[in-house]
């Protein structure tokens, strides 16, 4: 268990209210999956999201959160210690008689894990086993996850680069833009190569075919939900992780739905441009970018820097979703990939660039390297393991009749009649 | 080739540290993280071209 500045009472008690809502982020987050996937794979996306997040709390708490605490294994280089891995009593011993921001700090990161767990769940939509999300689930909350919020969080190497190299304040992620989000979407990216695109979405000849998500109003209710999600994720990690004074939280909420809110716009334009009308989708994919984006820095920067990091987010998250289909061949359903892995980085970059303090970009920046040269690789070889064993993708005549007839023996809509897919190849 | 890219991208991050290690002064230590980076960029475009290579002989 990580130790952590004393709290006050009241701040004690509004993070703890806020960690009552910030579950609804993950049920946005799963509403959107299911919303962007197949009808055929309603039923298995939701059961997944919740088998994730159950299969996600256990293997946290059995082993992941043994290797978050702040003490830890430590070696000397070059005359400064580089604390790389955490220790705890195993199975959360003295959990019970621990500081009450210790515990707090710790259901942060339960929550946090579930939802990393989460993201790459929507990626492999309509083509993943159950039995492979859960197994992603359990790898990334026992062992990448701790590994990666002992670092930013817990006290590790990279929260030490302020005091150990003068890089700013080290490495800053309030909000867990690279502990859930970048991590989620470059888990995202990994399980896309491992499992490959859904069957006729690449044909030999011409371009990709379009398989839109089948609920729009499921989305965009998901966005909703998210936002009550990440404003009480943003300022709880305000509180928890940057020991911000309660009367800078209310700025952090200001942020964190500015930058959703520019975001959003800039998509709208974006697809008004481009397609002629607003794309709902892709304006869903940009709201949740400009969540994402302010995760890292809605607690450091300004309301006017808030607006242009949400911008930017909007504006290139529907040239990425495009740009990983038509040009690159990801076949990302949810988006997942350049929302949480793309946005994420983005917020931490911006988060270097706006909050103003010398070194703080190069700290980031060397976060950054962190996330993209040793957790993706690490991520894609753990996954690529685990498919040798129990193989991520179903069948292909599983696919064809839909992840809930193969999974599940029934359809989240039974009273629909299922045609057969004549687009199927 | 994708696993090639993939190799590569270590080699970005290592960069990045030893930038921090070896050089105190902001300015080269600012480049030296940058080039760490692009060494990760390069990693990763070899192992989306090798993603795409390998779909492109899978598909039916």
């Amino acid at each position: 268990m990580t130790t952590f500045q004393p709290l006050s009472e009241a701040a004690l008690a509004l993070t703890l209210a806020l960690f009552m809502l910030a579950p609804l982020a993950i049920a946005g987050v799963a509403l959107i999956n299911t919303g962007l996937g197949r009808s055929r794979s309603a039923a298995q996306s939701l059961l997944g999201s919740l088998a994730i997040l159950a299969v996600s709390a256990i293997a946290f708490a059995l082993v992941g959160a043994t290797f978050i605490g702040a003490a830890g294994h430590t070696v000397q280089i070059a005359g400064k210690p580089w604390n790389w891995l955490g220790t705890s009593p195993w199975l959360l011993g003295g959990l019970g008689s621990a500081p009450a921001q210790t515990q707090l700090a710790l259901l942060f990161e339960f929550l946090a894990a579930a939802l990393a767990a989460i993201l790459p769940w929507g990626s492999g939509a309509d083509r993943c086993r159950l039995t492979a999300g859960c197994a992603t689930a359990a790898i990334l909350s026992a062992l990448v996850f701790p590994l990666t919020a002992h670092w930013i969080w817990g006290g590790g190497w990279l929260a030490q680069l302020g005091v150990n190299f003068q890089l700013g304040a080290g490495f800053l992620d309030g909000g867990g833009a690279a502990t859930v989000n970048v991590l989620g979407g470059l888990s995202a990216l990994a399980l896309v190569w491992i499992a490959g695109p859904r069957r006729g979405k690449f044909p030999k000849e011409g371009l990709s075919t379009a398989l839109p998500g089948h609920n729009a109003v499921y989305v965009l209710f998901g966005c909703l939900l998210a936002l009550v999600g990440w404003l009480a994720w943003n300022v709880a990690g305000a509180v928890v992780f940057l020991h911000a004074p309660l009367a800078a939280l209310p700025v952090t909420a200001v942020n964190t739905l500015l930058s959703a809110a520019s975001a959003v716009g800039a998509t709208f334009a974006v697809t008004q441009i481009r397609f002629g009308k607003p794309d709902a989708s892709l304006c869903a994919n940009g709201w949740m970018a400009g969540l994402v984006a302010s995760s890292a820095c809605a607690g450091l920067v300004t309301p006017l820097a808030a607006i242009l990091i949400g911008l930017v987010a909007g504006i290139f998250t529907p040239l990425l979703v495009e740009l990983f289909e038509l040009a690159l061949s990801i076949d990302d359903p949810s988006g997942a990939i350049t929302v949480h892995g793309a946005g994420g980085l983005w917020g931490l970059v911006a988060a270097g660039i706006f909050a103003g303090q010398p070194g703080q970009l190069v700290a980031q920046m060397v976060g950054v390297a962190t996330l993209l040269g040793l957790i993706l690789p690490l991520v894609y070889l753990l996954f690529w393991l685990l498919n040798r064993v129990l193989p991520f993708r179903v069948d292909p005549d599983g696919e064809r009749i839909g992840m809930d007839l193969q999974e599940l023996g029934g359809g989240a809509y039974p009273e629909f009649v299922i045609h057969r897919d004549e687009s199927y190849r | 080739m994708k696993y090639a890219g993939l190799l590569v991208m270590p080699a970005g991050f290592f960069l990045s540290i030893a930038a921090v290690l070896l050089f105190p002064a902001p300015a080269p230590r600012a480049a030296f993280v940058l080039c760490g980076l692009a060494v990760e960029a390069m990693g990763l475009a070899v192992a989306v071209r090798g993603h795409m290579e390998e779909l492109r002989e899978k598909r039916p």
